[in-house]
């Protein structure tokens, strides 16, 4: 008992101011991406405005934050962007070579890098299925490593078709998040990232099937808008889209879009379990509740942010911050819905089945303000249309 | 609660409406679309626009007084936790925590110290008390979520003043009342009475204003209903000149208008240009960059007869936006001059489909869009309006279109305005002008030229060994009447003859003979209009002949042309106009505000977590509890490092006392 000595004042692990807690690790990604950005930003400095600088900056501490919260970032971020890098040395300056050069016809022109996404991401959900059918720990991780690798590949092609652009004509270069093929690459990056880090988080791969199935189903459409309609192509930017507020406000809608789609899909798990379904295969029912509210919590911030973003762009391009347009109104009706779904879970503190209902019930909605407004619904915020 | 919950359901339910029927149409489109037993009541519950409505503004009005109520309420209370520790509160309550352990101890102050040690290191404050029962220590952590959930719900009251305060509250007031009157009329604005006319006061507004290029205008108008308000401007906008830039796959690149605004007390002059995303702010009043279109082109054509003997076309000038009465043949028209349209640029397309999986794959890797756009020239659309007043619209285009290595003048025709252009392909000769087709089509509506014609083909015809001598003089006879009967009508007339006359087993025969009888004759009509205009016989090849059936198809289209003449475009000086949205919304502000606020308010309630902390000793014992907003795995783990502490805490002063 005597040999317990525990010094109090000296600060325990758990408790360290967050920097004290870094490793070498962490300091070598900050300087990694410090770099990268540095020579960015020297390079492409003329040709871009005071805004897309700050944005440039913003990036940069952004992925330092990131990489430090959830540590496999540090590794994920330079491993696409060295995949990236490989791509666009093999391209030069000729767009052509993307059909002659091997590498870039076989696994990094942009083209390739979707093709081998949706592969992957659809291998992966095959085997984590499998895992869960036969509760093969084999299985899951090897999923695990190609929902990384899928990612990794969408990460890479943002780069790569970024400068594929370029290549077409200096006037019609621009960031890869400007139609509707390009944001649902977007969509899986994203939902598949945030799957990734909650599957870490919570120590269990065992959710993988419920939210890869979303994720196949985005890469269903993307071949099908691909192969169809030739979407992939590459087209210049409208003058309305002409904007760095694009930058921001895109990508900040599709975290909230993906958390909502992922909490959506473990609705479904979380109501199968309550039925008995998988239930001693899947994570405990209350786990699955707390991550659906985790998603949903993280969704609902990063949707607050780009709908107001998506406002103060639309008070410098349609002259008005509110116009109620049919994106906008749906905007604030998946706001409201999910606000709603907040409100009763924090403060009625409601659990269970209804929350569930609702995450599933919520992806209609989200998917209605998504997909649905460009299909059926006319308005200026036609950029997407099918 | 529920009450809200079942406002925001209505809300987001008329939202929904407001979305899916569009707003602000004519009304006359509404009764059109749901006639009018529908339109009588949807019009009476506003839903055509539905955003601006008095109850739908009442409810947003009332949820905003509600959060007010709930704010007011709850303020209070939530600073009184973010302030105090609650050291008082009873053992009785803190045991009854689910988060709570009790321990033996003989000397329980110096554990406080460590406890207060430990709490420190572990970003609590605290606060330590004597109490009548023992020492009370009481700590907190992460206050700030209190806070957020009044910064959230603050914001929203924020966020729907500024709104309010840029909505056209006061106006919709001022119509209630009768002081201003919405405007039905087309007329003037300078005829526009003071009652439909808002000053420079008006606090918040959002109209429009189109200008043709080398024009200026001081006012802008504002939709209301069926009708508009005249808003009056501190300055004057001008418009220098409109540029519109197109990619080289024809997409639009850049809409910027060059504007010059003086403004009116101080005539200072601003000139800037103005683009889409980038808007210019003057006197609190921001221009924006919204449409364009054409400004009143001048437009020259030639006026072509269809049907008479008229060769030589009539020069005519008009201009675009506008109309003008035209006197043709004796009978009264009114044109109605539309768009004019320098650039028509169209995507010609990918005719080869997809061969096989090679090509499939090529198409899937390439990013580059290998689509053939063109500029098919300009082009103006007008109606013909008769004295009955029934139009048809007509879409003429001034560029030869190139087909298959023959070039024609373009003239689509509609009597529906959904309706798509029917098209007729007039020819054009070596010179690329109409003229030639002109001449052949006026020797063929020419009487007294059918005879000498069916005379030369029949000649032709017995010298090639065609017709034998007895045959002569009937073929002549058929020739005429084919001749004839396609000046009245085209081959539809001969179709309905054949269809009226000839038995059915018999039509096809009759119908290639017809054909080629007036193969044939066109050729001689085609001389004959040449010799007649002293102009030289073209060569009978490939190229003229191919001319000359696409001539014959061209006269027979023109039977359904519906117009008995022909307006080419010969010549233009455009004049662009630019639409700009102005608006004065100082609301802005303060929902950006706002927005902030929610922002902050929802990181606070969803990232900060709010926890407390007791230490209480006294009586030869050491209670722990912890209360915190979030009763989850992080807690219960936080829990059991604090217990873990304390139980050393104890432990180590037993190991000191033995």
């Amino acid at each position: 008992m005597n040999t317990t000595t525990l010094d109090v004042t000296k600060p325990q692990p758990a408790n360290l101011l967050f920097w004290q807690g870094l490793k070498w690790g962490d300091h070598l990604f900050a300087a990694l991406v410090f770099a990268t950005a540095a020579v960015a930003f020297g390079r492409y400095r003329t040709f871009m405005d005071g805004y897309e600088q700050a944005i440039l900056v913003g990036m940069a501490f952004g992925a330092i934050a990131l990489g430090w919260f959830w540590k496999p970032v540090r590794v994920f971020l330079p491993a696409s962007g060295a995949l990236a890098l490989i791509g666009i040395g093999l391209y030069g300056d000729d767009l052509a070579r993307g059909q002659t050069a091997f590498w870039l016809k076989y696994l990094l022109a942009s083209q390739s890098l979707v093709m081998w996404m949706c592969v992957l991401f659809v291998l992966a959900t095959g085997l984590y299925w499998l895992g869960l059918a036969r509760r093969s720990d084999t299985a899951e991780s090897i999923a695990s490593g190609l929902t990384w690798a899928a990612a990794g590949a969408a990460m890479s092609w943002f780069f790569v078709r970024w400068y594929e652009s370029y290549l077409i004509g200096p006037d019609i270069g621009h960031v890869p998040v400007s139609n509707l093929y390009e944001v649902f690459v977007l969509f899986c990056l994203i939902t598949s990232l945030m799957y990734l880090y909650y599957e870490q988080r919570f120590a269990t791969r065992r959710m993988g099937g419920f939210v890869l199935l979303v994720i196949s189903a985005a890469v269903g459409f993307i071949l099908w808008y691909s192969i169809d309609r030739q979407a992939h192509e590459i087209q210049p930017l409208i003058p309305a889209l002409q904007s760095w507020w694009m930058k921001i406000h895109v990508p900040a809608n599709f975290v909230g879009y993906g958390s909502f789609a992922l909490a959506s899909m473990l609705g479904i798990a979380q109501l199968l379990a309550s039925k008995g379904v998988l239930a001693s295969r899947l994570p405990s029912y209350d786990t699955l509740g707390e991550v659906m509210y985790k998603a949903i919590a993280v969704g609902f911030l990063f949707f607050t942010i780009a709908t107001i973003l998506g406002a103060m762009w639309a008070a410098d391009a349609w002259g008005g911050y509110w116009s109620w347009d049919p994106k906008e109104t749906w905007a604030l009706i998946v706001w409201l819905n999910y606000a709603a779904w907040l409100h009763v879970r924090l403060v009625k503190g409601w659990r269970g089945n209804v929350l569930a209902w609702w995450a599933v019930i919520g992806l209609f909605v989200t998917t209605f303000a998504f997909l649905g407004v460009n299909m059926f619904l006319s308005g200026l915020h036609s950029y997407g249309t099918l | 609660m529920r009450f809200a919950i079942s406002l925001l359901s209505i809300i987001a339910i008329a939202s929904v409406i407001g979305t899916v029927l569009q707003q602000n149409q004519p009304y006359s489109n509404y009764a059109i679309e749901f006639g009018d037993f529908w339109f009588q009541p949807f019009l009476w519950l506003g839903l055509f626009d539905v955003y601006h409505t008095s109850w739908f503004l009442g409810i947003l009005a009332f949820l905003v007084l509600s959060t007010s109520l709930c704010i007011y309420r709850q303020s209070p209370g939530v600073l009184r936790d973010v302030k105090h520790y609650r050291e008082q509160a009873s053992l009785k309550s803190l045991r009854a925590m689910p988060y709570h352990s009790e321990f033996d101890c003989a000397q329980p102050q110096e554990v406080l110290t460590g406890a207060q040690a430990w709490l420190l290191t572990q970003g609590y404050r605290f606060k330590q008390q004597e109490r009548t029962d023992g020492l009370m220590l009481a700590a907190k952590k992460g206050s700030m979520q209190r806070l957020g959930y009044l910064l959230a719900h603050a914001a929203i009251v924020v966020i729907c003043i500024g709104g309010l305060l840029d909505g056209n509250l006061l106006l919709k007031l001022q119509e209630v009342l009768g002081q201003k009157e919405v405007e039905l009329r087309n007329v003037p604005q300078s005829q526009i009475p003071e009652r439909s006319r808002l000053g420079m006061g008006n606090l918040s507004f959002r109209g429009m204003l189109e200008l043709p290029e080398g024009t200026a205008g001081d006012v802008v108008f504002l939709n209301a209903g069926r009708g508009y308000f005249v808003q009056e401007l501190p300055f004057t906008v001008k418009l220098k000149q409109f540029h519109i830039e197109h990619y080289s796959t024809g997409q639009p690149k850049l809409f910027a208008s060059d504007i010059e605004v003086t403004e009116k007390a101080t005539g200072k002059v601003t000139a800037a240009t103005v683009k889409v995303n980038h808007p210019l702010v003057v006197n609190g009043i921001a221009i924006y960059q919204s449409s364009f279109g054409d400004g009143g082109s001048q437009l020259q054509f030639a006026a072509w007869d269809w049907f008479g003997k008229q060769v030589q076309p009539q020069a005519l000038a008009a201009v675009s936006q506008s109309s003008q009465p035209l006197s043709w043949q004796g009978k009264q028209r009114t044109l109605e001059f539309g768009d004019f349209r320098a650039f028509n640029i169209e995507n010609l397309g990918e005719t080869a489909q997809a061969q096989g999986l090679g090509k499939l794959l090529q198409d899937v890797r390439q990013v580059k869009a290998e689509k053939k756009v063109k500029n098919v020239g300009p082009s103006i659309q007008f109606k013909v309006r008769d004295a009955q007043g029934q139009a048809r619209e007509y879409l003429n285009y001034l560029a030869p279109f190139e087909q298959d290595g023959r070039y024609y003048l373009m003239s689509g025709v509609r009597s529906e305005v959904a309706a798509p252009f029917a098209f007729i392909r007039i020819p054009l000769d070596a010179d690329l002008q109409p003229d030639t087709f002109m001449r052949l089509r006026a020797t063929m509506f020419d009487t007294a030229a059918w005879r000498e014609v069916a005379r030369r083909t029949a000649e032709k015809a017995q010298r090639d060994g065609a017709i034998s001598a007895p045959y002569r003089q009937e073929f002549e006879q058929s020739l005429h009447w084919v001749l004839q009967r396609f000046s009245e009508g085209g081959f539809a007339a001969l179709e309905s003859f054949l269809d009226d006359k000839v038995p059915k087993d018999k039509r096809q025969v009759v119908a290639q003979t017809y054909i080629k009888l007036l193969q044939g004759a066109v050729i001689d009509v085609m001389k004959l209009a040449q010799e007649q205009a002293k102009q030289p016989v073209i060569e009978l090849d490939e190229t003229h002949y191919r001319f000359l059936m696409d001539s014959l198809v061209a006269i027979s289209a023109s039977f359904d042309y519906g117009s008995d003449f022909y307006l080419q475009p010969v010549g233009f000086t455009e004049v662009k106009s630019s639409g700009f949205q102005l608006t004065r919304s100082p609301g802005k502000n303060l929902v950006y505000l706002g927005s902030l606020l929610l922002v902050l308010g929802i990181f606070c309630m969803f990232y900060i977590r709010e926890n407390r902390i007791w230490v209480w000793a006294g009586a030869g014992k050491v209670l722990l509890a912890m209360s915190a907003n979030r009763r989850d795995e992080q807690t219960a783990t936080e829990f059991a490092r604090h217990t873990e502490t304390l139980t050393t805490l104890v432990g180590r002063q037993e190991d000191g006392k033995t």
